[in-house]
């Protein structure tokens, strides 16, 4: 008996990995980040690329869109799915050192796919920017993370398949679908390809993919950071067990139609266009039952929402996460769209959800996970604090300048007078945006220093310590697993 | 509460769940997706629909190298506004010789789709080494490199016309062994200009406008 209790004494929690994964995702958010402040700063002073082509707007905007998405986003969910798989299933990651490839492999391919992008390489899908010797090998190295993932779910010792997991195997499954089918190219060179689809099916398979992405990696996917976070550092379950299995399916099947909303009227046949809106208001009911049992989950917990700056920002990040759901359908509705389209209400719209959603609800995990993987307490309280407040300013400032810039936009361009000649030239209504502009670019700098505040608060945090190794709970594995 | 009994027979089985979230997401791609990429109507070209010349594809390469499809459209709505504002709405039997698709997503500048022919090579010319010696309040970046280099400057033109030839593009095997003659003393930027001077010629005028 004791033989054995010292064997599986010494099995513990890939952990490293995980501390590996989140020192990335901080790397990449400021570095993103940076390049969208830039970026910004471009739209004012035009001659700030000073005649290098890697500087020009053009080169930099899908290296923001890559650094933050698949360098921030995506290290951030394969990090804390690692650990949280592993804790709900009472095991260790299986095979370790596919595991540790999956992390290099991935780094590498953002790294090398960021450097493409300055160079000039790129499909031009949105989102999906990286050509085609880089599509192989995020397909590659995807595979690889959906057999640790869910051969560790295989492996585990709890019988029922918590909540979390199945968020994040929604996650692996639907973008491994996507980008494989949205990638499909014949290539002429090592570094330029042509799409299989023509013209505007080619539009139609990358709404479809550009549209889930969002759906399922920058929805789904942290909802399944929610689902474990949330519960942990509330210290309260679920509120409702139910109404997350009805939301989940929900879920899965209806945002995958949402796709033909960003073609409204395009040049694509108009069913596909009413059946994307139809869809896209039918999926405000499982974003806002997951938001409910979100809120319903910390709605106990106030005394520590004031003193854990963790749960704040986690709080915030639900409240943002309905504030998107509610405006993304509003905008999928055709006559709304023909105001929003094409304006900088749509990108309002993206950072509503990339920062004040995303990027929130991961700064909050960061402050929980990161003195649990050090096993000591957070370096500083009081800059997360300072940070909760500059990421809230920075966030509400972009969101406000955004509709503002966003709905005039919408307006002028549409405006006829009263011979039915348009009112206002193309010149006039972009020279309006100018102070919109100054206004986001002074968000985007408050977020920015916000989130430096963090890298140096975890860095301390970190700083002089390994990570803790951590042994699975001794339980009596339950009845009908496999141990 | 017999959904709930068939739900724990997934939640407890990982192959299950796997299969469950694989068919469920897919019902939509299935109905949505797949009868649209094999609609004929969206693949036949326009009657007057020619396939780009090597010099209009080399800048349509350039085009989408330097990410113009960041702040410009190619997509004109069917709406009147836009209409009066661009030309004839866009219509997708004009975009069969496009891959990728370059609609965009964001007009920091204006629509593109019909600017073929709206102003001259020269300011063209002007327009990309300099905005702001055309346009005052313009907040384009310039592109001085594009003087400098030469149209194919990797000698990839055949390659490229091949790929299209394949997936279905009629350009003939003579039309590819002549392209590299056609750009030669060519730049980036005489083929960006010739790309742009192509764009949207199909229609000129709409019916009843």
């Amino acid at each position: 008996m004791s033989a054995t209790a010292a064997a599986v004494r010494s099995v513990h929690y890939e952990d490293r990995i995980v501390t590996a994964f989140t020192a990335a995702a901080i790397f990449w958010s400021i570095l993103g980040m940076a390049a969208g402040v830039y970026v910004a700063a471009e739209l004012l002073w035009p001659t700030i690329d000073f005649g290098q082509s890697w500087l020009s707007f053009g080169r930099l905007r899908p290296l923001h869109t890559n650094a933050v998405i698949f360098g921030f986003g995506v290290s951030a969910l394969i990090g804390t799915s690692f650990y949280s798989v592993q804790r709900t299933s009472h095991v260790p990651l299986l095979a370790p050192r596919l595991a540790w490839f999956v992390f290099f492999g991935w780094q590498a391919t953002v790294l090398l796919g960021g450097l493409s992008l300055l160079a000039g390489v790129n499909a031009s899908k949105e989102y999906a920017e990286l050509e085609w010797p880089f599509d192989i090998a995020i397909a590659i190295v995807w595979i690889c993370y959906a057999v640790v993932f869910f051969g560790t779910l295989a492996r585990r010792k709890v019988e029922p398949i918590y909540i979390s997991n199945w968020f994040y195997g929604a996650l692996i499954i639907v973008v491994a679908m996507l980008h494989i089918v949205n990638s499909l190219a014949l290539p002429a060179t090592l570094t330029k390809s042509y799409s299989l689809f023509p013209g505007a099916q080619d539009a139609i398979v990358q709404w479809w993919y550009g549209h889930n992405a969002v759906g399922f990696l920058l929805t789904g996917g942290f909802l399944g950071m929610l689902y474990y976070f949330l519960p942990k550092q509330a210290e309260r379950p679920i509120w409702s067990y139910r109404l997350s299995i009805v939301a989940f399916w929900a879920f899965v099947y209806s945002y995958i139609w949402a796709g033909p909303h960003h073609l409204h009227y395009n040049a694509v046949p108009e069913w596909v266009q009413t059946l994307g809106m139809v869809m896209s208001l039918i999926l405000l009911a499982p974003s806002w039952a997951t938001m409910i049992n979100g809120v319903m989950t910390v709605s106990g917990a106030h005394r520590r929402l004031r003193s854990d700056p963790a749960l704040k920002f986690i709080v915030l990040a639900l409240a943002f996460y309905g504030l998107a759901t509610f405006e993304g359908p509003m905008m999928a509705i055709r006559s709304v769209n023909v105001l929003s389209h094409f304006t900088e209400w749509t990108i309002g719209h993206v950072h509503s959800g990339a920062l004040g959603w995303n990027a929130l609800i991961t700064f909050g995990t960061f402050y929980y996970l990161v003195p649990k993987l050090a096993g000591r307490p957070l370096h500083s309280a009081a800059m997360a604090n300072a940070h909760f407040w500059l990421a809230l300013a920075g966030v509400l400032l972009y969101v406000v300048a955004m509709w503002g810039a966003g709905v005039s936009q919408g307006l002028l361009w549409l405006s006829l007078d009263e011979i039915g000649e348009v009112q206002y030239s193309f010149t006039d209504v972009m020279t309006a945006m100018a102070p919109y502009y100054a206004l986001r670019l002074l968000a985007g700098l408050l977020f920015l220093s916000g989130a430096a505040l963090m890298a140096v608060n975890l860095w301390r945090t970190f700083a002089g310590v390994q990570t803790v190794r951590v042994a699975p709970p001794l339980v009596r594995p339950l009845r009908g697993v496999a141990s | 509460m017999s959904l709930l009994t068939l739900h724990k027979k997934l939640e407890r089985n990982s192959g299950l769940l796997i299969f469950g979230i694989l068919f469920v997401s897919s019902i939509g791609g299935l109905v949505q997706i797949i009868p649209s990429v094999f609609q004929e109507s969206l693949s036949t070209p326009a009657e007057n629909l020619a396939p780009y010349t090597p010099l209009q594809l080399l800048g349509r390469d350039v085009y989408i190298r330097e990410g113009c499809a960041a702040c410009h459209s190619q997509q004109i709505r069917s709406l009147l506004a836009e209409v009066k504002r661009y030309g004839p709405y866009s219509r997708a039997d004009e975009f069969v010789y496009d891959r990728p698709f370059l609609w965009g997503s964001k007009r920091t500048g204006p629509d593109l789709h019909r600017v073929g022919g709206k102003y001259s090579d020269t300011w063209h010319r002007v327009h990309l080494l300099d905005p702001r010696a055309v346009v005052p309040a313009s907040i384009m970046p310039a592109y001085p490199w594009l003087a400098d280099r030469a149209a194919d400057v990797d000698g990839s033109l055949e390659p490229r016309l091949r790929a299209l030839q394949r997936l279905g593009h009629p350009y003939s095997d003579d039309d590819i062994a002549a392209a590299a003659g056609t750009v030669e003393d060519m730049t980036e930027l005489d083929a960006l200009i010739a790309y742009l001077q192509s764009l949207g010629l199909t229609r000129t005028r709409v019916d009843g406008l």
